[in-house]
């Protein structure tokens, strides 16, 4: 049975409009004017208990929007939600007890005092006993290698440092939903790398669910077999990962070593050429024309090295959100 | 219930760990809120030539009190939910299975705390300057008085947070608090004892919250006869009107909480 569930989510909301200028803000003053925008349509998915599911999209295409839905933060415009069981909106505690939310740009931690302070608020709320309190910061910040960092005001400690005080918050509780948006935001690699495998530990030893959104497709390769890709607001892909590049990418990429220097002009007949530096070069190749190009680029040029692959996952992702109709 | 008290108490020892850090910031606002001593000293003026009923003791004694009830009762709770809601970090709190509600009013019990070993300095500084104001209000009083500065201090609180709702439709709920804070300024005996309004508006004040807010207590306190039964009751009624709207509004406005803004 699905722990998560969303029939037809939607999300509508009304944003004022307002000209610049004084005229702008007279008219503004006088009568005011909105404009519907629909930032979540018609969203269906199921999510099964301890999966791991990346959630994909361009800036505005409703991921977090979704997610705000999925906590009971917002309330859905039409369709339905359900997690672990409960209408998300109607914020029950049992539903609260059993979920967390992640904000890479929003944090619970307070910022003058150190992390423990925070940590004790959320020891009390979730009725987390004393020593089992304890027990679970020292095990939590042991997995995330934070030590004595919880002692120093929040303030003062790195963003990477804060990021994984946050999560230690957010999991205290050990809630088995993790609803991640953005968790490695701004973090450096070492700091992306160690969030990354802390999630994916939290998910081995408690078969915890995470529905997680990032812009650093590492994360999602690292952490997520299944992704759910929006656009404009509408899921227009559920599935693996290397289910993207099948549907999406019908196109390979051409690596080439030629005896002379790469010319990009003589190399834009065989395809799009993404990159040329001294005597490699780099083409996409619709799948369809695959044979006879490189079939033609063996007679037309010294080849030297060939090699044929998928399109990194990035750059298939990246053409889809740059398409017009995606789906 | 248990549960509740427990969360309570933690909410108030961090929320006053971390007034602790502003403890320099508690003192400049303790001290910019001079005004009832500013207000002491024309009143004081004014009843030299006997003609106000009160003497300048008993103004002096009168203005103390309603600066110490002032401090005590200070609520600002509509700024921190205002801002809460327009920049999306009530998110967090909406997201721990205990009413937001309660944070907030911990933080201000913290911060009642946290000042008053400054109200008490000021006290100390205010009767060694004029010692002639001295006095004591007896045991039963102190007690009452108390029990009318806690009821005030609920009444105040639940007040501007209802009002605090409206950040939920508009970015700037607290001018509505800027407006309400005009009639409390002249009806709760802030200005001036209540004594020296036209019977008719002190008759029509009676029924209104903001008399229990500083004038009840403070005249209980200077040892005045008081009807505290009809003042705790029309605040009774008060704080339940506005729980009531509170209840309706927040309901309604988290059905229009975006998490980034009104």
């Amino acid at each position: 049975m699905p722990i998560i569930e969303t029939t037809q989510l939607t999300k509508t909301f009304r944003v004022p409009q307002k000209d610049s200028g004084l005229w702008g803000t007279l008219r503004h003053f006088a009568r005011r004017r909105y404009r519907l925008v629909t930032a979540v349509r018609g969203v269906s998915f199921a999510i099964e208990p301890g999966e791991v599911v990346g959630f994909l999209g361009p800036n505005g295409a409703g991921k977090t929007t979704t997610l705000k839905m999925l906590t009971g933060l917002i309330c859905p415009s039409t369709g339905q939600a359900r997690v672990a069981g409960y209408d998300p909106f109607r914020r029950e505690p049992a539903f609260l007890r059993r979920i967390t939310m992640v904000m890479g740009q929003k944090q619970q931690l307070i910022w003058d005092l150190p992390a423990l302070d925070s940590l004790r608020i959320n020891g009390a709320v979730y009725r987390i006993p004393d020593e089992e309190c304890q027990r679970r910061i020292g095990e939590l910040s042991e997995m995330l290698a934070l030590g004595d960092h919880l002692r120093q005001p929040v303030r003062k400690l790195s963003l990477g440092e804060r990021m994984k005080a946050e999560l230690m918050a957010a999991l205290l509780h050990r809630p088995d939903v993790l609803f991640l948006d953005e968790p490695t935001l701004g973090l450096d690699v070492n700091a992306q790398a160690s969030v990354r495998e802390f999630l994916r530990e939290y998910n081995r030893r408690y078969r915890a669910t995470l529905l997680l959104t990032s812009h650093y497709m590492a994360d999602i390769t690292a952490l997520c077999p299944r992704v759910l890709i929006v656009h404009e607001g509408a899921l227009i892909y559920d599935g693996t990962l290397d289910g993207i590049v099948r549907r999406f990418a019908p196109f390979r990429e051409v690596r080439l070593e030629l005896a002379q220097p790469a010319v990009r002009e003589c190399l834009g007949a065989y395809g799009d050429v993404v990159s040329v530096e001294g005597q490699a070069a780099r083409l996409i190749v619709d799948r369809e024309r695959l044979t006879g190009t490189v079939a033609q680029l063996l007679s037309d040029f010294e080849v030297l090295d060939l090699t044929i692959n998928d399109p990194p996952i990035e750059e298939t992702i990246g053409r889809i959100f740059a398409r017009k109709d995606p789906a | 219930m248990r549960h509740l008290l427990h969360v309570l108490r933690v909410y108030t020892a961090v929320s006053y760990a971390d007034m602790m850090e502003y403890r320099a910031e508690i003192l400049l606002w303790i001290l910019s809120s001079i005004m009832p001593f500013v207000l002491m000293g024309v009143w004081m003026q004014a009843s030299l030539n006997g003609t106000l009923g009160m003497g300048p003791t008993d103004f002096a004694r009168y203005f103390l009190c309603v600066f110490m009830i002032r401090q005590l009762t200070l609520v600002w709770v509509i700024y921190d939910v205002e801002n809460h809601v327009v920049q999306g970090t009530l998110s967090p709190r909406l997201l721990h299975p205990v009413d937001p509600f309660w944070r907030f009013f911990c933080d201000h019990l913290a911060e009642r705390l946290a000042r008053m070993p400054f109200l008490a300095l000021v006290t100390g500084v205010f009767f060694a300057l004029y010692p002639a104001s001295w006095w004591w209000p007896g045991l039963r009083s102190v007690l009452l008085a108390t029990l009318c500065l806690v009821v005030a201090f609920l009444l105040r609180f639940i007040m501007q947070y209802a009002f605090a709702m409206v950040a939920f439709w508009s970015e700037r709920a607290n001018a509505i608090e800027d407006l309400w804070f005009f009639a409390y300024l002249f009806l709760s005996g802030y200005l001036a004892p209540m004594t020296l309004f036209p019977e008719g508006v002190r008759r029509l004040a009676e029924w209104t919250p903001f008399p229990y807010l500083i004038y009840m207590p403070t005249r209980i306190l200077m040892g005045q006869p008081t009807d505290v039964v009809h003042g705790l009751a029309v605040s009774a009624v008060w704080a339940g009107a506005f729980f009531i709207i509170y209840r309706v509004l927040w309901r309604a406005g988290l059905r229009r909480y975006s998490g980034m803004g009104a």
